[in-house]
């Protein structure tokens, strides 16, 4: 395919949680997907999929049930992604996502209805909606307190066990740590090094005879999220045979291989669908001809390359993923010059307390769009007909705070196809 | 209740009362010094860092001017290991008085503060960063200083001559009888447990908080507070410190401080010195005005404000003309009655010597020593104390090892485990200079936080060791995390632009979306009350002027 040359269907900018989500529904709905943008938060994801989990944020109230936050939610944050979708094309969303990366071998568990707590890597407890496969384990160990064993290894940082058992000593008495000389390193270790070293079988063999001394009065052994790379469900079943014990993965801190393994997972997926991942290229600014077609120059300066498409969907972050920008003097959005709702001087965006639980008001920034995902102007009239918006980018909401970050991204992607294709976009 | 007995107890742990710990100490006095927080808490870690050649004061005042320079030449011959000896440059852009800029070099020779012209062209090429339309340029003899490795340093060098020191230890009260303080009363802030201090002598160093402290013990001190506010940017944007030709004013110095420069300040009167922090309109103007001088400090990259407090003593309660010079204020407080207790506040750090010198004269007058003083002479040794705050040090050290088990913990600012390891022995795991998180005493004495992470992932690194290390227990080593965390909020909050503004995103990101910290574990020690300190650990280099800009 001349890359170059096409006109696409639709341009997705980003490559994040959203970017990933717009660009897989629309490649199943039979659109031509150009897709470009930093892969941004995903490198940095724990791989859980959050839904809902705390509302109000100021009374930091945690929901068991993500669908009655939802409708909270809604009820009472009229502004809110969620309140233009229903909880019908939020729940499509989310299963039509986690059946495609399960088609991938990254396979998510949950409940039907009510999020699941799960550990952070710094031995805190959240809740979550969807889990890794290679995580659910120990989210029964957390809920029994069942005789476990958290290991960790010489030389990866940020990652203890002992800090694991401590935070957790009050509750569980019968949780333990143990840790070990990773098999065949010295040194300082990587979470992605040591996910390829141990997608060999014999590494696995050598880690689980060395665990095994460890592990004789527990049911579980917690690891760091580093048990394999493409295939770490095949990991953790193999030290699970080898050991004899339920096998589970707590996220390690940023750079882990959650994130990445999310990120290979839709390398994988997305490229027998027809996309055309324009990888790490940015895209630099976009015009629209009067016929609509968008052009849209993308890389960097001195490799400047243009790309068309008929449709685009802006999917491109906050201020981590470049699709916000802070400026001394206020917020912008770069790429379509979009007005973006904030707080009136940089004096109100931020709160004196990190921690504070209402937040930051500069969060609650972003850009507007109408019931369709389409973004609005200085006017209050929809911008372009055929520019969606989608993910964290839209105002309105805490994604942080309110622990939605991934159910926005994925059910607002959603949407935006959706509406996209109801009007009439392939060329 | 737990009582110790020694001959002068100093209260404050900033320049001043360290410096004066040592020159007692190198008397044969034996001494104690107690310190709310940590050492340089208050407005000695949170300043320019800068040694004045004495320039800046030439118009104002001469005889301030006379003793910079003096004294910026002693601590370059004697404490060198916390001098990066830079020089320094006056320049004037258009628009600035010219009437100043025409008497500068006489002014200078009048207080003996060397200074010689330079053109225009040499001075940008000197230094490239500088405007390109500048009317005037000056060379002097300013450089920078290390406040934290220059008051950790006179400690360990007290210490070794047999004086002692209490952080996180709070004055709570004064016992009186017959003219005399009789009984000081404290509490450990680490512990919550109180104690109690039996002195002959009392020295209040407290800086901007002498007013409480002397409060409680009777006596009055009018001072007002001066909070000022400055800038670090994430690169050294000259080699020599740039002052602004004119009469001082806001926003005119830019110092160098290791890897760093140092942009300030401006003066704000606060009512209550525990509620200074930097805010988003003194960075605003502090850049809005000095970008005249250098334009590329409107787009260079910001790493953090802090602030600190001056504090300035009113007219009429200067104390005894004698012993006072004007840059700072002597108190022997027979004037409220009180026998046995001395104040030493206000002043500039590049004379905190002077400013020990002065009091300890006084309490060996008191107390019948003849011991005179000799920090004129004796050489301030390096210390393993103070060592760590130098930029460059730890990675040097870590690549100098080549242990490949020695992780790097702080990745911005080079900061391994084993230099971790070596701060927390010279900390103790149980004492009190561990304080209410012993992550922020870390921070203080290296360079951990200071970079453009400010804290977010080293702070997760450092608190995952010091689990290993069985320093922190239960919950306690988030807490002390999130208090850290919390502390760099206060200077990272106000120039939260550009990519400052993803980083504090990501940190958002990590601790509150991925880890959900702000609902669970409190921060340790929730006090509204602490102000400026660690809003204020700044980079080292950062030197201390209270009263910098009268």
């Amino acid at each position: 395919m001349k890359r170059y040359e096409t006109v696409y269907d639709v341009m997705v900018i980003g490559a994040g949680f959203a970017g990933m989500a717009a660009t897989l529904f629309a490649a199943e709905r039979g659109l031509s997907v150009a897709q470009a943008g930093a892969t941004g938060g995903i490198d940095f994801s724990t791989g859980f999929l959050d839904l809902m989990a705390v509302h109000p944020v100021a009374e930091g109230r945690y929901w068991d049930s993500p669908w009655d936050a939802v409708d909270a939610v809604i009820r009472d944050v009229p502004g809110h992604p969620y309140a233009r979708l229903g909880k019908e094309c939020i729940r499509t969303a989310l299963d039509d996502f986690t059946t495609f990366l399960a088609s991938q071998k990254l396979e998510y568990l949950g409940h039907a209805d009510r999020n699941t707590p799960v550990f952070s890597p710094a031995g805190t407890v959240k809740r979550t909606f969807r889990v890794p496969r290679t995580a659910w384990k120990g989210t029964e160990a957390l809920r029994d307190k069942a005789p476990t064993i958290i290991v960790d290894f010489h030389g990866l940082k940020g990652f203890s066990g002992p800090q694991i058992v401590e935070m957790q000593k009050q509750q569980w008495p019968d949780l333990k740590t143990a840790r070990l000389a990773f098999p065949g390193s010295i040194g300082e270790l990587y979470p992605e090094h040591m996910a390829w070293t141990l997608s060999a079988p014999e590494r696995c063999a050598e880690l689980a005879k060395a665990v095994a001394e460890h592990a004789r009065n527990v049911e579980y052994i917690g690891f760091p999220a580093v048990l394999g790379l493409n295939d770490p469900v095949r990991t953790v079943s193999l030290l699970e045979e080898l050991t004899g014990r339920h096998v589970f993965e707590i996220p390690t801190l940023p750079p882990s291989i959650t994130g990445p393994r999310l990120r290979a997972t839709f390398d994988r997926g997305l490229a027998p669908r027809g996309v055309c991942t324009f990888s790490q290229k940015m895209v630099l600014n976009a015009r629209r001809a009067d016929d609509g077609l968008f052009s849209f120059q993308i890389g960097a300066a001195g490799d400047v390359r243009t790309v068309r498409a008929r449709n685009a969907i802006l999917a491109s972050g906050r201020f981590f993923g470049k699709g916000l920008l802070a400026h001394r003097d206020g917020v912008i959005e770069p790429i379509f010059n979009i007005p973006v709702t904030q707080p009136s001087s940089r004096t109100q965006w931020h709160t004196e307390r990190f921690f504070a639980r209402q937040g930051n008001a500069l969060n609650l920034s972003g850009i507007e769009v109408d019931d369709r995902q389409r973004p609005l102007g200085t006017n209050g009239a929809v911008l372009h007909d055929n520019l969606f918006a989608a993910g964290a980018i839209l105002a309105h909401h805490d994604w942080m705070r309110m622990k939605c970050g991934a159910g926005i991204a994925i059910a607002t992607a959603y949407h935006a196809v959706r509406s996209m294709i109801d009007s009439g976009s392939k060329g | 209740m737990k009582t110790i007995s020694t001959t002068v107890l100093i209260i404050g742990g900033g320049a001043t009362g360290t410096g004066l710990l040592r020159d007692l100490a190198l008397r044969g006095v034996q001494c104690l010094l107690v310190e709310k927080r940590d050492i340089n808490a208050g407005a000695s870690g949170a300043n320019h860092g800068l040694l004045h050649s004495g320039a800046r004061y030439v118009a104002s005042d001469s005889e301030a001017a006379m003793e910079c320079r003096e004294e910026g030449e002693l601590l370059k011959r004697l404490a060198p290991q916390c001098i990066d000896d830079t020089g320094g440059l006056f320049v004037a852009v258009p628009g600035d008085n010219e009437q100043y800029i025409a008497d500068f070099a006489d002014m200078c020779a009048r207080s003996a503060v060397p200074c010689h012209e330079i053109s225009v062209a040499e001075a940008r090429s000197l230094e490239p960063a500088l405007a390109d339309n500048l009317v005037a340029a000056y060379a002097v003899e300013d450089a920078a200083v290390d406040p934290f490795m220059l008051s950790l340093d006179n400690v360990a060098h007290a210490v070794s001559l047999g004086a002692s020191y209490r952080c996180n230890t709070r004055v709570t009260g004064f016992r009186i009888d017959a003219q005399r303080i009789t009984r000081v009363e404290l509490v450990d802030d680490t512990t919550g447990e109180p104690l109690c201090v039996e002195a002959a002598l009392v020295v209040n160093a407290a800086g901007a908080w002498a007013g409480n402290v002397a409060r409680m013990a009777g006596a009055t001190i009018n001072l007002l507070f001066s909070s000022g506010s400055l800038l670090i940017t994430q690169n050294r944007l000259t080699t020599r410190v740039i002052n602004r030709l004119r009469k001082p004013a806001d926003s005119d110095i830019l110092v160098p401080g290791g890897t760093v420069s140092v942009l300030g300040t401006t003066s704000v009167t606060i009512q209550d010195p525990d509620a200074c922090r930097p805010s988003v309109e003194e960075a605003d103007r502090i850049i809005n005005d000095a970008r005249a001088m250098m334009p590329s400090l409107e787009t260079t990259r910001y790493i953090r404000a802090y602030a600190g407090v001056r504090p300035l003593v009113l007219a009429g309660d200067a104390g005894d003309a004698r012993n006072v010079s004007r840059g700072f204020s002597l108190i022997d407080h027979e004037r409220d009655d009180i026998a046995n207790f001395v104040t030493i506040t206000g002043g500039k750090l590049t004379t905190f010597r002077l400013m020990a010198e002065k009091p300890a004269d006084l309490v060996c007058r008191k107390l019948g020593v003849d011991s005179p003083c000799t920090t004129r002479e004796v050489p301030l040794p390096p210390s393993n104390m103070g060592m760590w705050t130098e930029p460059g040090l730890t990675a040097k050290t870590w690549l100098g090892t080549r242990d490949p088990h020695d992780l790097i913990l702080c990745e911005c600012e080079m900061v391994s485990r084993s230099v971790i390891d070596a701060i927390v022995d010279t900390i103790g795991t149980a004492g009190p200079t561990r304080g209410q998180s012993m992550l922020t005493a870390i921070g203080l004495r290296s360079r951990v936080g200071k970079g453009p992470c400010q804290g977010g992932f080293c702070g997760l690194r450092v608190t995952s060791h010091l689990y290993d290390r069985n320093c922190v227990e239960g919950t306690q080593g988030v807490a002390e995390l999130k208090s850290f965390i919390e502390r760099r909020w206060r200077g990272f909050s106000p120039i939260l632009w550009g990519l400052p503004a993803m980083q504090a995103d990501l940190q958002e990101a990590l601790y509150c979306g991925m880890m959900d910290m702000e609902l669970q574990i409190p921060t340790a020690r929730e006090d509204a009350t602490e102000g400026m300190e660690t809003t204020t650990h700044p980079a080292p280099g950062e030197g201390a002027a209270c009263g910098d800009r009268q």
